[in-house]
């Protein structure tokens, strides 16, 4: 390896480095508050490690990886959200679990699985960095082993996560077979010299996307996400909301754009359904739910299909609107999530809607945040997420995707129902004498993270240009 | 510059208010009127000063937000402009009045929402970029929402969630044609703007113009509202505090308004010209239907907001008469319609806050205890089934003579709509204000506080019945322009 090399992966090898240090630590040594802090070193010096790689793009590791614009900052995303996650992590284990060590080795070897993820152009990257995501995170959703509900979320995400792998492997298998490749450029290269899509790779693409679909947890593959949002400790359950879902989206993209997704108008159709259903069923099935963890997870399943509808528009506006989209997403589930954390005490989760009964009244600032958070969600005005709904309905009116936009709308509207149903219940007066059972633990900590996401939220609602430009910037390589 | 300072003063006192009013109400509550009173004084200022001969745009404000997209931050004010800004601050600074002894809780917070929603419909008054119009229609939703959601009456979870869904869906649409024009536009210029200016006269097909110039109008018909889309209207209004009803009534539903005749009429003229008769003829059933509710009402505010949907009616007719006389009297419907039904929310409001009901079946001979308050009610319940010498005659028989050009047959029906108005309007006096008294009241007739508030109004309907010609006008210019 040249020292090129080095730097371009600079941020992967840090972590890794991070890993097997943080590891010995453990051994040697159990303390949470040291631990704690070198996670937080080495995240800083991995993100610090995205600076020199700059200079550098586009790199390539043929034929696995490959560095550009494009999986750097989606590094840096990832990279930035595992910071903030982390932020919220230390106070949540600390009240909770004696062994809380190991926490941050899994956390620290998931976020390598997303990073992994981001830069493979090659179906051996594609699931080595997939396993290394999916087992960190079999550990880390069911690290609270004392909860009734871990254990169940464990299991539950590992005998799905190990039939969608299956299926997985099972259709790149059936591309290989026909293409003869196993990089995403040559699979587009053999494909367009066939100049049709058999059978056998279509379906290969088929069973490739119900492995693609379980992780980013897009109807008929969403079943597990309500279920693991409730059991999972709530920061794993941003992880998995956030970086899990996006390292995913970002690989969809390269690896659709590779092979020319968009000749193929039976792979739209596929990819279309699964959109529509997705915003469909996941607003629905929020509606009624009087769980906030279950209502942020299908809220989850309805944004991966608006971000699958600038997908498909099928126009660059649509890749710079998904981006976009993605950073606003990851900074308001993270805030969701993160107002839950810090409304949660050592005892129990802050989970049901009742918990949050007249919040504003008692404690005006999480309850200005949480509102934020979901403002933003629903897509309204000032928010990070308002320009990010504008950007994907404009990707899809510059696609003339007419029958989506509606679909988008009226679930727009549906799902607005129950995020102002959450704001409303804040605003209530409570009754007299009405008494709530979850003590909050507001660490400072938490409340500073919370402060922070709120500015780049509103930061990214009224001035957006910056981040546009450096989205646009780096989206015309790809296309 | 001036006209980005009127939206920043009402934004900076927004959130002053609410710090202040954790500590002081009396605090919150001054500096939430002094603001709205400052912005009156300026747009006062402006429309007696105006530079003359500037043309139609008296001034005008310009800087790239994001050019990325072509969005900029583009205001400007010509006639219409003026006179919907002046109203809404003249009607904002009342409710400030009135709430000054209605609202009693989380008063800092009341007022931030009221001047944030105040500063949000500045916004839309004012811009002249679409994006940023579509920013400041969501924008001023989201405090109104809380205005009726928290200080509400019964049921006003309900009210506040429907009159939410109705507008984002409406506003979701408009942001459909609004993007379905932007692109329009590009593919035929290869300029990629929202500015309202480039916009106009942009080429496309008529039956891409119909779906955009529908997407538009749905989102004002909803906020009008117009017949099928009017039904968030009675229990927002029902449910709202005074104050709040007196910003629905008085302000929003102009936003609609000023919507058709800023956006719709002119963007799209043909296809505007096209629906036209579709669009009078709801506005016709709007009229009677709204008029023969409001007659079988027996809550007093739904009431009132029944006759708002009558009234609005004649907007929308005249709006697509498509001659001068009728924009004259749409254009004066939205003022008058603002100051008397702002008026009649008033006097429920006060009324509820001394006998604590708003059921009119059991009012009755209020008269005796509450002389002024019957006089300033019968004077308001005048203007509102529109008696020579206040302001809604003058706007309701230009609208009517404008109409009559256009579609003889809707006029006449339209006509009819006075007569339904006068019966509703004489039976709110006589359920109310007159009849057997069965219960002894002893409550104080209006205060000082309340007096002054009526007295603004009577004396600006009136003024309005009597010498509407500054008005008009002003309105003159703006209306030259769109009817070309």
């Amino acid at each position: 390896m040249s020292f090129v090399d080095f730097l371009s992966l600079g941020p992967l090898i840090t972590l890794s480095a991070a890993g097997v240090a943080t590891m010995l630590m453990v051994a040697a040594w159990r303390n949470h508050r040291i631990i704690y802090s070198c996670t937080l070193i080495a995240f800083i010096m991995a993100m610090m490690a995205v600076i020199p790689a700059i200079k550098y793009i586009p790199h390539t590791y043929p034929p696995l990886l490959v560095i550009d614009e494009f999986s750097l900052f989606n590094t840096g995303l990832i990279l930035v959200a595992g910071f903030i996650i982390l932020l919220l992590s230390f106070n949540y284990f600390e009240e909770r679990e004696e062994r809380k060590e190991e926490y941050y080795i899994l956390l620290i070897l998931a976020t390598i699985g997303a990073l992994v993820l981001v830069v493979s152009r090659h179906f051996m990257a594609l699931f080595l960095g997939l396993e290394i995501l999916s087992i960190s995170l079999y550990g880390l959703i069911a690290y609270l082993r004392a909860r009734e509900r871990s254990d169940e979320a464990g299991i539950k995400y590992l005998m799905l996560a190990a039939l969608s792998s299956a299926f997985l492997l099972f259709g790149m298998a059936l591309v290989y077979a026909f293409t003869g490749h196993m990089d995403f450029p040559g699979i587009g290269a053999a494909l367009r010299q066939a100049g049709y899509l058999p059978v056998s790779v279509m379906a290969g693409f088929g069973l490739m996307l119900i492995g693609v679909g379980f992780k980013l947890g897009i109807v008929p593959f969403h079943m597990w996400a309500p279920d693991i949002y409730e059991g999972a400790p709530l920061p794993v359950a941003a992880f998995i909301a956030t970086i899990s879902k996006g390292a995913i989206l970002v690989l969809l993209i390269r690896f659709y754009q590779d092979i020319h997704g968009n000749d193929y108008p039976m792979l739209w159709w596929m990819v279309a359904i699964i959109a529509v259903a997705s915003m469909f069923a996941g607003n629905w099935l929020a509606l009624t739910q009087q769980n906030i963890k279950r209502i942020l997870a299908y809220s989850s399943i309805a944004h991966m299909g608006y971000i699958l509808v600038a997908f498909l528009s099928g126009v660059q506006t649509g890749l710079e609107a998904l981006a976009f989209y993605l950073v606003a997403y990851f900074i308001t589930s993270i805030g969701a999530f993160g107002v839950v954390i810090v409304m949660s005490s050592s005892l129990q989760d802050a989970e049901t809607i009742a918990d949050y009964k007249g919040l504003f009244w008692r404690y005006p600032w999480v309850a200005t945040v949480f509102t934020a958070m979901l403002l933003s969600l629903a897509g309204i005005p000032l928010t990070a997420g308002f320009i990010g709904k504008f950007y994907v309905v404009m990707a899809g009116v510059n696609g003339h995707q007419w029958f989506l936009l509606f679909m988008l709308v009226i679930n727009s509207v549906i799902g607005l129902y129950y995020y102002i149903r959450l704001v409303a219940v804040m605003f209530a007066v409570p009754a007299n004498g009405e008494q709530t059972t979850v003590v909050p633990a507001l660490p400072i900590a938490g409340n500073i993270t919370l402060v922070i996401l709120t500015i780049l939220l509103i930061g990214l609602g009224v001035y957006p240009t910056a981040m546009m430009q450096l989205i646009q910037q780096m989206m015309r390589i790809l296309v | 510059m001036i006209l980005l300072v009127l939206i920043l003063i009402l934004f900076f006192a927004a959130l002053l208010s609410w710090i202040v009013g954790v500590k002081s109400h009396a605090g919150s509550r001054w500096i939430a009127l002094c603001s709205l009173l400052l912005n009156l004084g300026i747009v006062t200022g402006v429309w007696v000063n105006h530079p003359a001969g500037t043309g139609r745009w008296w001034y005008q404000y310009r800087v790239d937000w994001v050019p990325h997209f072509g969005i900029s931050l583009h205001l400007a004010m010509d006639g219409l402009s003026m006179l919907m800004l002046a109203l809404t601050f003249f009607l904002g600074a009342l409710s400030v009045l009135i709430s000054w002894k209605e609202i009693n809780s989380r008063v800092g917070f009341f007022h931030f929402n009221l001047l944030f929603v105040l500063c949000g419909i500045t916004g839309v008054f004012l811009t002249m970029d679409l994006f940023l119009f579509y920013f400041f229609w969501e924008m001023m939703l989201i405090p109104m929402y809380f205005l009726i959601g928290i200080w509400g009456h019964e049921h006003r979870e309900y009210a506040a969630n429907k009159f939410f869904l109705f507008t984002q869906a409406g506003g979701l649409l408009m942001l459909l044609a609004i993007l379905g024009l932007y692109f329009v536009h590009a593919a035929n210029t290869n300029v990629y703007t929202f500015d309202y200016f480039d916009l106009l006269n942009t080429p496309m097909d008529p039956a891409m113009a119909r779906w955009l110039m529908l997407g538009f109008l749905v989102a004002f018909l909803v906020k009008l509202p117009a017949v099928p889309f009017h039904t968030w209207l009675p229990d927002a209004h029902t449910e709202a505090p005074t104050a709040g009803s007196v910003v629905l009534a008085g302000l929003l539903l102009k936003t609609g308004a000023y919507g058709i005749l800023r956006f719709v009429l002119p963007l799209f003229p043909a296809a505007a010209a096209d629906i036209a008769p579709v669009a009078m003829l709801l506005g016709v059933i709007g009229i009677l239907y709204g008029g023969m509710l409001a007659y079988a009402q027996t809550d007093f505010k739904r009431l009132i907001a029944y006759t708002s949907v009558s009234h609005m009616g004649f907007v929308l007719l005249g709006a697509f008469a498509f001659n001068e006389i009728a924009y004259q009297g749409v254009v004066m419907q939205m003022i008058t319609h603002g100051i008397s039904t702002g008026a009649l929310f008033i006097i429920a409001g006060a009324l509820y806050e001394r006998i604590h009901t708003r059921n009119i079946r059991q009012m009755g001979g209020l008269w005796l205890r509450l002389p002024m308050m019957g006089s300033a009610a019968m004077i308001f319940v005048m203007a509102s089934l529109g008696l020579p010498g206040l302001g809604n005659f003058v706007a309701e028989f230009l609208v009517l003579l404008g109409s009559w050009q256009a579609n003889h047959l809707l006029t006449v029906l339209a006509t009819i709509g006075l007569v339904v108005a006068t019966a509703y309007s004489l039976r709110i006096m006589q359920k109310v204000f007159f009849g057997p008294c069965d219960r002894q009241y002893n409550m104080p007739d209006l205060s000082g506080r309340e007096l002054v508030i009526i007295i603004a109004l009577v004396i600006v309907i009136c003024w309005l019945g009597f010498h509407p010609q500054p008005v008009l006008n002003t309105s003159q210019q703006n209306i030259d322009y769109v009817v070309r």
